[in-house]
């Protein structure tokens, strides 16, 4: 199986290793996959006052392709609103890094972590806010 | 830098690599057919071309003396008579008639067979049809080292039972079963003993007589010799009957029609007088190699688990389990390194191995295990150069893991709960 030009230049020089303080308030944190099922990944996103992502880190346990996902989506996600984050859609990552039908559920595992870390970040914005009423 | 250099590793020639070529370390998948074997082939698909069938001219009586003689060669390796060696495609063709044809000869009387959970698929894929056709068949287990446990077989045995199959040395993990063991508990009580040894040919001793062998699979691939050629030794003296499966011109004792090969007969031949020359001085070399490869890589990595014993193993094998590294993206990091994984990425299944689950390998330590394989051409500076850029990559996507992130701060990583996908 040869894999794109794309793919591997992700899998070599990742960009965004790494981790964010998950307790930090402005932080959302996606873990999806499973040890068992050879893939967990986990993404993180750093969120303005402005809603928009300013920054993105991830940490993946799989195979090349779903390190190349995850690499791909802290790329396209910083800049963007959490909402249109949301809306990445794996096949967009699929088509973009031309991976093997076999390697597809690589790409839905990195929507689902953008998908969890947004959700992450509005649970506790949600909370975040109650606090604040509860202090008034 | 140790990628493929044309220095042999034990000073044969080497086969002639591609110099870009990745260093291949993947010697139970295939071997390197030997230059000598080459050489020996050459005349016999050119100038010598004859059917060794044809009793009537020149060209039939080379070609059926080089096949007498390739006979006689992978006879004298197994301790065996030439007449008990039958020509076949290759070790999986070998079991299918082993398995299939004793199981089908006997099965009026006796319809029970023993094997094991690791055996090669083409072993557990036929059971599972001679099952569908009535059969009764049990699979014992492994223990942790991947060795059977000898009282399993024996409370395994019934009246019923006709044939055992247990393989000599197992392909992914390279540990050797006690064939001497069971080849006397199967004499004993008058079972056949089959033993798969696509593995173990020339890289273990092995005796027909004094390990009560019946019936022994063999390949020419696994050995240095060709692909597509094979051999099962089926005993004579107390005689093994079976029911072939390919009909025709009733070669080979009417137990497997068809024209032999002669070019690959004379391969695989020259494959096992070779092995039979070098085998002793060959084994302590890789286990040189071997040990080297172990001490640096548990040295200078830690939470790096062997999978399988290591003094009941063919030295030629590593199988290790790289905590928090899955195995698939471990392999595409050392592409210099032609290696294989038991990770479920790399298998269209998506299950992770069988044989590593049978040991009772997690299956999250399954998915991180990489195959290792040295052989005949593998020199000690190519051991360097994989220990150098395995144990690199692995540190490289450990810092990338978030399991290894996470096993670093302390947490258990079974205490949490991991969602289903
Ligand atoms: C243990 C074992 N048995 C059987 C086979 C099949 O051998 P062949 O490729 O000659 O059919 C293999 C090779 O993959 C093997 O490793
Ligand atoms: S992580 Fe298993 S195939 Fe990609």
């Amino acid at each position: 199986m040869a894999y794109s030009k794309k793919l591997l230049d992700h899998y070599e020089n990742p960009r965004n290793i790494g981790s964010l303080d998950k307790n930090d308030d402005g932080v959302g944190t996606g873990l999806v996959g499973a040890p068992a099922c050879g893939d967990v990944m986990k993404l993180q996103i750093k969120v303005g006052e402005d809603g928009i992502i300013e920054d993105a880190k991830f940490k993946t346990f799989g195979c090349g392709s779903a390190i190349a996902s995850s690499s791909l989506i802290t790329e396209w996600v910083k800049g963007k609103s959490i909402d249109d984050a949301a809306e990445i859609k794996n096949s967009e990552i699929a088509q973009h890094l031309a991976l093997p039908p076999v390697k597809i559920h690589c790409s839905v595992l990195a929507e689902d972590a953008i998908k969890a870390a947004v959700s992450d970040y509005k649970v506790k914005q949600g909370a975040g806010e109650k606090k604040i009423k509860a202090a008034e | 830098m140790g990628k493929n250099t044309n220095k042999g590793g034990n000073g044969a020639a080497k086969p002639r690599w591609n110099k870009n070529s990745p260093l291949y370390l993947d010697y139970q998948a295939t071997t390197p057919t030997d230059p000598r074997v080459v050489e020996a082939m050459a005349p016999y698909w050119t100038e010598k071309f004859g059917n060794p069938h044809s009793r009537n001219h020149h060209f039939g009586w080379e070609a059926e003396e080089a096949v007498a003689k390739a006979r006689a060669q992978v006879a004298s390796l197994i301790g065996a008579n030439a007449k008990e060696v039958i020509f076949t495609s290759g070790a999986t063709e070998s079991n299918n008639l082993a398995l299939k044809g004793v199981g089908l000869f006997y099965k009026e009387k006796k319809n029970h067979i023993i094997t094991c959970l690791t055996e090669h698929k083409c072993v557990l894929d036929t059971c599972r049809h001679l099952e569908q056709d009535g059969f009764e068949v049990t699979y014992l287990p492994v223990r942790k080292n991947g060795l059977i446990d000898l009282r399993d077989l024996q409370a395994a045995f019934t009246e019923s039972t006709s044939l055992v199959s247990i393989m000599g040395v197992n392909n992914e993990i390279g540990v050797i079963q006690p064939l001497k063991e069971i080849g006397a508990l199967c004499r004993q009580r008058k079972i056949f003993f089959h033993t798969d040894c696509a593995q173990a040919i020339g890289k273990i001793p092995l005796d027909v007589e004094d390990m009560n062998i019946d019936l022994m699979s063999i390949s020419g691939h696994k050995t240095y010799g060709p692909m597509g050629i094979g051999a099962l030794y089926v005993r004579r003296r107390p005689r093994v009957r079976l029911v072939a499966m390919i009909n025709g011109g009733g070669q080979e004792r009417g137990m497997r029609s068809g024209t032999l090969p002669s070019p690959l007969c004379v391969g695989l031949g020259a494959a096992c007088a070779i092995a039979e020359k070098e085998m002793g001085a060959e084994t302590e070399r890789l286990r040189l190699l071997r040990d080297r490869f172990y001490e640096a890589i548990t040295r200078r990595l830690t939470e790096v688990y062997l999978n399988g014993d290591l003094e009941h193993r063919i030295p030629g094998n590593l199988n290790f389990s790289f905590a928090f590294v899955e195995g698939e993206g471990l392999m595409m990091g050392v592409k210099e390194l032609a290696v294989s994984s038991g990770s479920a990425c790399t298998s269209a299944s998506l299950e992770p191995s069988y044989v590593l689950r049978a040991l009772g390998v997690d299956v999250e330590l399954a998915h991180t295990s990489l195959r290792i394989g040295f052989g005949r051409f593998t020199s000690m500076e190519d051991v360097d150069f994989a220990v150098e850029r395995i144990a690199g990559e692995v540190e490289r996507l450990r810092e990338m893991s978030p399991l290894w992130e996470m096993a670093q701060e302390g947490i258990d990583l079974k205490s949490i709960e991991w969602a289903d996908h």
